[in-house]
């Protein structure tokens, strides 16, 4: 099959931009640890109240500077409905919900995953920036969805 | 070398009246295509209702809320509008390149069992038993009826679909050694396509709705959504693969221009039909319960479509050029001039490869493994969907109808100012909603949400301004469907007769010397399909099993609207 030459051209400089796509993000995944949240540990949903550490939700510190946060998502609400840090803090967030697909994400901020209901979900983040960050459920999980939020406060 | 000819040597050789082979169709094709138009209409009032609700200009009443509203948008738009065209444009297509003394009655029983399931699924949604969104995510669960009316509306596609390959099935024996008629071509890839990836939602029915009558107790979340994302991403595919039906093969006409190249064109479907299916992880990138490396593959499966995307660009810009440089002009400003934007059949479409230009960038963010994070659920997607489907995707269709209502009625375009006003107006509705979407998505401000205000807080503040765009932006497009409307029936009501018969016509494609021979394999569209099943066995087979493997607990429903 004959193809112009010009076209040769352009397809390799498509192909050239799918290589260097592709090689940016390899690398900065290999290298710099960005990979999307994709956490495989199952629990079980009704069970959650019960299952430690998510009978009791909330912030633990681990380390100066480094801390775990337990959520549990369920409609319309995420618990802790708070949590204060200091700035600087690197928090591990670990989410699950005890119903319906929900999503946890802090605008402005990489954290953004999903949560489904038999498994927890798992993002971390280093807030450098003092202030209060809205945390929101972003995946529709009924009609109160628009309420489900909650509050991070870097201090 | 097999021979591409036109249609009124097959129908020389194959003995067959041209005008009595056309007849049995037409009033077909114009019953999906007039019900697609219903569909936009219903769809696009709830569209502009969601947007000033947004922008919190008004406030919808409990008893038809937000979100009953969205699943009517959603569903009515990316599922019913959509595919009520495209399976009216293939059937065309076939239909119009395979002249033949036909019985349209296995088509009309595809088109009634697609507009059973769309009244059933319509019922169910409005009178709010299934507010589950057009993702329809388990455990929230819908009544059956949804499901019901899902599941018929993909089976009359299937049915469509065999009686598009017999059609073709018909060709083969009747014309040997003669090569698929590219639009016959282009409509059976991509129904092959179709069909392997609407097996993931019909798999998935067979798990919702034994569940939502009540015959099983729970539903694993994680497998519903992974089936639903293996049909949803080849969907993207299905609505491009008609706009580019429509791009390469009937834009051409409305300059006089030919195909630049018959091969490249069935080369870039065949390579979509098998770059549709191992990619619908980039959709679940931030799904716990699927390994990254997984995700990883998909991002790479995805970003092939560069390779088609290339080589429609090309082919659809080279035609351009060389039907202007025969015309005698030359150069990029001239040639741009000179391209008929005073023909909606032209300009709808050339607007949507405009649009499409930037739908293609934002695309890129999407399917990236580590940007994807920042725009996930996002007003970010909505403004890109918005900017594809509704865009391109949409634009091309209703260009498109501009010249097919007057060619299947046989009278004159009503109006047709107002649909060169039309298209221009959706152009630029759809350009400033979408730009505020993908800003409002920048800012963190999440899609799928009535309310954006979250109690007055401060992060949510900064999101007002774009929803105040969008909603302008989105009224606009309103007016325009509007117009569209008042457009596609006052061409039948008019009933304004034309002295010559109006025509939509496919364009050749290119010969001569350096117009490229198309190599007969690429028309084996059986194995391709094979091999296309392959890869998403190859892409599913893993996650598939990590997710029943790792995953015992079957999740009751839920009603929580």
């Amino acid at each position: 099959m004959h193809v112009h030459q010009q076209e040769r051209l352009w397809l390799a400089a498509g192909l050239a931009m799918l290589v260097l796509f592709a090689a940016v993000i390899t690398t900065s995944a290999v290298v710099d640890g960005f990979v999307p949240p994709s956490r495989i540990q199952s629990i079980d949903p009704t069970k959650v109240a019960q299952t430690p550490p998510f009978d009791h939700p909330g912030l633990r510190k681990i380390a100066d500077g480094a801390y775990e946060a337990y959520y549990v998502a369920r409609v319309f609400s995420f618990s802790p409905a708070e949590i204060r840090v200091p700035a600087g803090s690197r928090v591990t967030f670990y989410v699950t919900s005890t119903d319906v697909e929900h999503g946890f994400s802090i605008p402005e901020t990489g954290v953004n995953t999903m949560v489904t209901p038999g498994w927890v979900s798992s993002v971390s983040h280093t807030f450098k920036q003092r202030g209060t960050f809205l945390l929101v459920c972003n995946e529709y999980c009924g009609a109160g969805h628009h309420l489900m939020a909650a509050k991070v406060t870097v201090e | 070398m097999p021979e591409v000819i036109g249609s009124d040597t097959i129908a020389k050789r194959a003995g067959e009246s041209l005008a009595l082979s056309r007849a049995g169709g037409d009033l077909l094709v114009l019953a999906h295509i007039y019900t697609a138009t219903l569909v936009l209409g219903i769809g696009a009032l709830f569209g502009m209702l969601q947007g000033f609700s947004r922008a919190n200009l008004i406030v919808m009443p409990p008893s038809f809320d937000y979100y009953r509203m969205l699943t009517a948008h959603g569903v009515l738009m990316a599922l019913v509008f959509t595919t009520f065209f495209i399976t009216g444009l293939f059937t065309y297509a076939v239909y119009r390149s395979i002249p033949r003394d036909r019985s349209p009655r296995l088509g009309w029983i595809g088109y009634c069992v697609m507009l059973i399931g769309t009244v059933m699924a319509s019922v169910a949604i409005l009178d709010g038993s299934a507010s589950v969104l057009y993702t329809f995510y388990a455990p929230l669960k819908a009544s059956p009826l949804f499901y019901f009316g899902a599941t018929f509306l993909v089976l009359g596609t299937w049915v469509v679909a065999a009686d598009l390959f017999l059609n073709v099935a018909w060709f083969k024996r009747a014309v040997p050694g003669a090569r698929i008629p590219l639009p016959a071509f282009m409509a059976t890839c991509t129904m092959i396509m179709w069909i392997i990836a609407t097996l993931g939602v019909v798999a998935e029915m067979g798990l919702l709705i034994p569940w939502s009558l009540g015959w099983t107790n729970g539903i694993d979340v994680g497998l519903t959504r992974m089936f639903f994302w293996y049909f949803g991403h080849p969907l993207v595919y299905f609505w491009i693969m008609g706009a580019y039906m429509i791009w390469y093969a009937v834009v051409p006409t409305t300059y006089k221009g030919t195909i630049f190249s018959d091969a490249l064109t069935r080369l870039a479907f065949v390579m979509l039909l098998l770059l549709s299916t191992p990619v619908g992880l980039h959709h679940q990138f931030l799904d716990p319960g699927i390994g990254a490396g997984w995700k990883w593959l998909h991002m790479m499966t995805t970003y092939g479509v560069v390779i088609p995307s290339f080589m429609t660009a090309f082919v659809l810009f080279a035609s351009f050029e060389l039907a202007a440089r025969k015309a005698g002009v030359r150069g990029f400003p001239n040639i741009v001039r000179w391209l008929p934007w005073k023909d909606p059949v032209f300009a709808g479409p050339a607007l949507g490869m405009i649009l499409f230009i930037f739908g293609g960038f934002g695309g890129i963010v999407n399917s990236s493994y580590s940007m994807d994070v920042l725009v996930h659920n996002t007003m970010w997607i909505v403004g890109h969907f918005h900017i594809t489907v509704g865009g391109p995707v949409a634009l091309t269709f209703i260009g498109a109808a501009y010249g097919l209502i007057p060619a299947l009625t046989g009278r004159k375009l009503f109006a047709p100012k107002l649909a060169l006003v039309q298209v221009y107006t959706w152009f630029g509705g759809m350009a400033i909603m979408s730009i505020a979407m993908h800003w409002a998505g920048l800012l963190g401000s999440p899609r799928r949400t009535a309310d954006v205000s979250y109690f007055g807080a401060q992060g949510a503040a900064t999101w007002h301004t774009q929803m105040l765009w969008a909603a302008f932006g989105g009224a606009i497009v309103a007016v325009s469907v509007l117009m569209f409307i008042i457009v596609a029936t006052g061409t039948y009501v008019a009933n304004q007769r034309s002295e010559e018969t109006p025509q939509f016509e496919f364009a050749p494609a290119r010969t001569g010397d350096d117009a490229t021979s198309t190599p007969p394999a690429l028309d084996r569209l059986g194995r391709w399909g094979l091999l296309a099943i392959a890869l998403a066995v190859l892409a599913y087979a893993g996650p598939v099993a990590q997710q029943i493997q790792a995953h015992a607990y079957l999740a009751p429903g839920m009603r929580t609207w």
